[in-house]
């Protein structure tokens, strides 16, 4: 071997920010899954498309929980970017704190969806309506659900002391996976509960 | 501990296998030994194999099917097979063709090439591609979990609504294909994002977008294809379970659901996937057959773009599997004009396959004869599948075995043979050693009249009237005399393949040694060993042309040079460069992770998951998903190692 | 079921097309073929100096190839889809309105046919032989009560699929009285395979005469051997099949009023014969496996006396 110099460039070494191939994963996995509630909705309005009688069969979906649980989600969104700019300035206190109030508001949004739940007049089996709207806001259920376990994750690590402004690539990576999640609700609450009022 | 660097100036060397550096570099990438080692691999040319390797076994036992099929069909009113056996075996016939072989094996070689190719040490995520791996195998297996109780699935590959549902079909078979399917889905999923994210930061400095080879272009067009239909079929079998086992409606006439919702949902998924398992072939020919051309391929841009396009086509034309189901005309006009029109990204393929071997001048080694084959079989599948995008004709042509015919043209035509062929072309970079060629010769020639004389009559019996599926036929429609044809050509075209596999397993022991670039190949994989070092490359290219081998001899400047010798070291651990999207300018030194047992663990797990739901057993689902979490938390977390923390 | 050539008008703009583009086809595949072995073996007027040496010393050209390839792809391509779109119009509706309507019911694995008419009283079920007048175009409707079906008669035009909770509406027409063979074409479980039908175009007095005759009630036979007979078959079989003009009128299986006017039994399988009607009778589990028949077991004089009563079913 022999050694000819080194770079003229300084370049940047592992997983920084846009750099880490993750945040690029991060990206696919967003594209893959949100096509996945493309074809949610895509199967909702095709079986909406050929329904005999009214539509949707219980009356209009009532906004009485879906409007607040709209604005946690957008607050939780808002929440955490704060928090994500609060790693880019070395705080990561901040970050912290933006992760536990954004995490509380899934929390409470899920407890809230539970609640909507509960007080439908119909089940999973009653029909194809029904299978539809538990099958669609389950999914994003279960999504939200992950984000939390993100979040907290995210919170142990920079409790633990890994992230600082040069280093974060993993809480980018996961506040871009929690802004999917705000934006995969405004889908379904607009094909669940706005949509059917436009028609 | 000294800290984490964060900025580095690498250092470029001229270095070769031979170098002392690359003992360095054999210390950092190599790992354990012994079954350890073997399990917990995330070496992309360790992968590359095993896909290979499983999905050849799977092209086996598919084949098996298809010669007991052939045997039960190969006079009128046989009874070798009952329905149920026979329903059984097309079904399993189909999954394990299309979904366990077709793709995987490109999988395959697109694993073990695609960082020989872009003059990278190794894929985005590696411990992905392992996962990737270890999940095909489970569901692959999974899928034949209930063949052994003969509760196969029975449904056809598209299992079509309301046969599919529980009150026609009470076994564990479809809910076994369902959720087989959706496992299998993850695999294909991660394994897509995979190739996404390398070809995006993973390229040999110089290598802009407009130098990768055509086999990139393939397997890029095929995985950002799946990232986007496979969802489709997961979400479709997944309902379908639900159906099955939870009484949801979403298929259901009686409660507002609807059967062609499944049909549109699958070829959605189906259509392109067809392509997803085809480009990655295509794009082997157009890499291969130059060589043997002695001259770069004609058109390298206008094939690029019809590779892509083809794909983006392929996403709006799925109705036309669908023009009997009594759509308006107006829409199937669409669709029938939609799928004609990619007679046009197809044929700028064939004219350049045919301008290469034109202007060029052949070398007549048996991957060439596989390559010139399957453009032959190309143009037929092709004709045909133009033949069936007219709606009025494919009202006569749908579900008879025309399209039959025209499928095998496509998947066998286009899919094994250039696989064969890249077999034959990559197999003395896999091993060091060339296979014999005159075995090989033969081997086309008996598997190239065997396929021809096997499946070519199945246009003419689909076009006498014999609808596909059926398991016997009466002897005055006069179908018998064809289809002892067939069944004689499709044992011939066996026979061919296997004097393939005993080529490999003579070879692999004792064909002649290789060298670095036995064909003199033009692409960066033939500059390192035969077999390639772990690390693949003492040093990482610097590429400036299409042709980097040829660089000598395509008339270019002297001053804009590839360059293999000379480039950046980067052996402090496992290191290879990341670059920019488009350009390939260097933009940061990645680490990338040691051997892992995390992806097998998490893909052990994901298979127990399933077997959970299958069985209800919701304990289990439930331990499997705590694995899961710990799983993925351990292998997520920030390592120092992998500079992801800096104290 | 060969539909090499058609015989009426849903079928003969397809059958042309059909082979329009299949020459089309063929001469394409060929050409390329001749292009392929011409690159392959044309004399190469250079020979190499050394194997090292490439057959070209830049990278480009060839690319007339795929100018003029593609170009003239492009023109065959437009020609033939202007053809196929109007064929595609030509074949969706008939010439004229047609005056019979037919309600086609599929099940696992047989056909319902119910023969509509304005006037209720000319109104009646049969099963898996469709005869149509010659020369005039039919309605068919289309309703499966279980899973998918499709319903294809290939010489006389092309599938419509039969799909649970839609009715598919196809229309057929026979110019030349005959024989013409259907099938299912989707596949549909076990014995998708032995799944077909019949349909037989007669002139319109023929026609007539058959429908006349199909609308006939079964008088009471006076023979006791024929009575013991439908006690038998009233005990086995009414349960599943109707015979109008008796007690029997299960509608699970195919209405049996006339099955002695039909050329072939069990949706297809074989020819009406009195060796075949026994065996199927005693046997449909060996015959058809799967199928909604059951073996009843009846004993050898049982089953006498049912087929003396079935060959009164004229």
């Amino acid at each position: 071997m022999v050694e000819l110099g080194v770079s003229r460039t300084v370049l940047p070494v592992g997983s920084k920010a846009h750099h880490a191939s993750g945040w690029w994963g991060m990206l696919t996995v967003i594209a893959t899954e949100a096509t996945l509630f493309a074809y949610l909705l895509f199967s909702y309005f095709y079986i909406a498309s050929h329904a005999i009688g009214a539509w949707p069969p219980y009356g209009m979906p009532k906004l009485s929980l879906a409007i607040p649980c709209t604005m946690l989600l957008v607050a939780g969104s808002f929440t955490m970017w704060w928090g994500e700019r609060g790693i880019d300035r070395d705080n990561p206190v901040r970050l912290m704190i933006g992760l536990v109030v954004s995490a509380v508001l899934g929390l409470v949004f899920i407890a809230l969806e539970g609640l909507e739940w509960a007080g439908e007049p119909f089940h999973l089996t009653s029909d194809a309506y029904s299978s539809l709207y538990f099958t669609v806001t389950g999914f994003h259920l279960v999504h939200v659900a992950v984000g939390l376990l993100l979040l907290m994750v995210l919170f142990v690590w920079t409790a633990l002391g890994y992230f600082d402004a040069q280093r974060h690539s993993a809480v980018s990576i996961g506040v871009l996976y929690w802004h999917f999640i705000t934006i995969v609700w405004l889908a379904v609450f607009f094909t669940f509960y706005i949509a059917p009022r436009l028609g | 501990m000294s800290e984490v660097e964060t900025f580095r100036a690498p250092i470029i060397a001229r270095a070769s296998d031979r170098s002392p550096s690359s003992q360095i570099l054999k210390s950092n990438w190599e790992g354990a030994g012994g079954v350890a080692g073997w399990l917990s691999s995330v070496d992309h040319k360790e992968i590359g194999k095993r896909y290979l390797v499983t999905a050849f076994l799977f092209l086996i036992i598919g084949g098996l099917e298809a010669a007991v099929m052939r045997a039960q069909l190969a006079q009128p009113n046989e009874h070798l097979l009952t329905p149920e056996q026979y329903n059984q075996l097309f079904t399993m016939h189909g999954v394990t063709m299309i979904f366990l072989y077709a793709l995987p094996v490109l999988s395959g070689f697109s694993n073990y090439l695609w960082p020989l190719l872009l003059g990278s040490r190794d894929m985005a995520f590696p411990r992905l591609n392992a996962l990737s791996y270890w999940v095909f195998l489970f569901a692959g297996i999974f899928l034949y979990v209930s063949f052994p109780l003969g509760k196969a699935p029975d449904d056809g590959w598209f299992n079509y609504v309301p046969y599919a549902s529980r009150a026609y079909n009470p076994g564990p078979n479809i809910d076994v294909y369902a959720l087989g399917m959706v496992l299998l889905g993850i695999s294909t999923t991660v394994g897509s994002i995979n190739f996404i994210v390398t070809l995006l930061r993973m390229r040999a400095p110089g290598m802009s977008i407009n130098r990768v080879p055509i086999l990139i272009w393939g397997t890029l067009t095929a995985s950002v294809g799946n990232l986007f239909a496979v969802p489709a079929v997961s979400l479709a079998f997944f309902m379908l379970w639900m159906d099955r086992q939870f009484g949801t409606h979403f298929f259901d006439v009686s409660a507002g659901g609807q059967p062609l919702l499944w049909q549109h949902l699958f070829w959605m998924f189906g259509h392109p996937w067809v392509y997803a398992i085809v480009l990655p072939a295509m794009g082997i020919v157009s890499d291969g057959l130059p060589t043997f051309c002695r001259r770069p391929l004609v058109g390298y841009t206008p094939v690029a773009l019809a590779t892509v396009a083809t794909m983006a086509l392929g996403f709006g034309v799925w109705v036309h599997h669908m023009f009997a189901t009594g759509l308006p005309v107006i829409a199937m006009s669409y669709f029938s004009a939609a799928s004609m029109i990619i007679v046009i990204p197809s044929s700028v393929a064939v004219f350049s396959w045919v301008a290469t071997i034109w202007t060029g001048r052949p070398v007549f080694t048996s991957a060439f004869l596989f390559f010139v084959g399957f453009v032959i079989l190309f143009v037929i599948g092709g004709v045909s599948g133009f033949m069936t995008a007219a709606v009025p004709v494919d009202l006569q042509l749908t579900h008879t075995y025309f399209v039959v015919a025209h499928l095998h043209y496509v998947i066998i035509g286009i899919n094994v043979f250039p696989v064969v062929g890249g077999i034959f072309y990559w197999f003395p970079k896999i091993t060091g050693r060339l296979m014999n060629e005159a075995l090989g010769k033969w081997s086309f020639w008996v598997m190239f009249i065997g396929f021809n004389v096997g499946f070519f009559p199945m246009h003419i019996l689909g076009i006498a009237g014999m609808p596909r599926r059926i398991y016997t036929y009466p002897e005055y429609l006069g179908w018998g005399p064809l289809n002892l044809i067939v069944t004689l050509g499709s044992y011939l075209f066996a026979i061919g393949v296997l004097l393939f596999f005993l080529n490999v397993f003579v070879s692999l022991k004792r064909g002649k040694r290789a060298g670095d670039n036995p064909w003199d190949a033009a692409s960066l994989e033939w500059s390192t060993s035969s077999p390639p070092p772990v690390y693949n490359f003492a040093v990482i290219p610097t590429v400036a042309s299409r042709y980097p081998l040829w660089e000598g001899r395509l008339n270019q400047s002297d001053d804009d040079r590839s360059s293999m010798q000379e480039g950046f070291l980067l052996d402090k651990g496992r290191e290879t460069m990341g670059t920019t999207s488009l350009d390939a300018e260097p933009d940061v030194i990645l680490k990338m992770p040691p051997d892992a047992y995390s992806p097998l663990v998490l893909a052990l797990a994901l298979a127990v998951l399933f077997i959970g739901a299958l069985l209800h057993s919701w304990w289990l689902l439930g331990a499997s998903l705590v694995v899961i979490l710990l799983a993925s938390t351990s292998w997520l977390w920030p390592q120092r190692s992998l500079s992801q923390i800096e104290t | 079921m060969s539909y090499w050539h058609t015989y009426g008008p849903a079928g003969d703009p397809i059958t042309k097309l059909g082979w329009g583009l299949g020459i089309v086809s063929i001469v394409v595949t060929v050409v390329i073929a001749v292009m392929l072995l011409g690159g392959l073996f044309r004399r190469r007027t250079k020979r190499a100096p050394d194997d090292a040496q490439l057959a070209v010393s830049r990278e480009g050209g060839g690319m007339g190839w795929i100018y003029v390839g593609v170009g003239v792809s492009t023109v065959i391509l437009i020609i033939c889809m202007g053809w196929t779109l109007v064929t595609s119009a030509s074949v969706s509706h008939p010439p004229s309105t047609p005056a019979l309507t037919v309600q086609v019911t599929a099940s696992q694995w047989w056909w319902s046919l119910r023969y509509t008419s304005d006037d209720m009283s000319r109104t009646f079920i049969t099963a898996n032989e469709i005869h149509i007048p010659v020369g005039q175009p039919v309605r068919f409707e289309l309703a499966s009560v279980d899973v998918i079906h499709s319903f294809w008669v290939p010489q006389l035009g092309g599938k419509m699929d039969v799909i649970p909770g839609q009715t598919n509406v196809t229309w057929l027409q026979a110019d030349k009285p005959g024989v013409y063979r259907g099938q299912c074409a989707v596949f549909c479980g076990a014995e998708h395979a032995l799944m077909a039908l019949e349909v037989i175009a007669d002139t319109p007095r023929d026609f007539r005469a058959w429908q006349d005759d199909q609308l006939r009630e079964t008088p009471i036979s006076s023979s006791a051997t024929v009575r013991a007979g439908q006690k038998v078959f009233q005990a086995h079989c009414a349960a599943c099949h109707t015979i109008r003009g008796s007690d029997a009128a299960g509608i699970v299986g195919p209405d049996l009023t006339h099955l002695m006017s039909r050329r072939t039994l069990a949706a297809g399988l074989f020819p009406n014969t009195q060796g075949n009607l026994a065996g199927w009778i005693a046997a449909p589990q060996g015959l058809k496996p799967g199928a909604q028949m059951p073996d009843h077991l009846v004993s050898g004089t049982d089953l006498t006396a049912v087929l003396g009563y079935l060959n009164t079913l004229q």
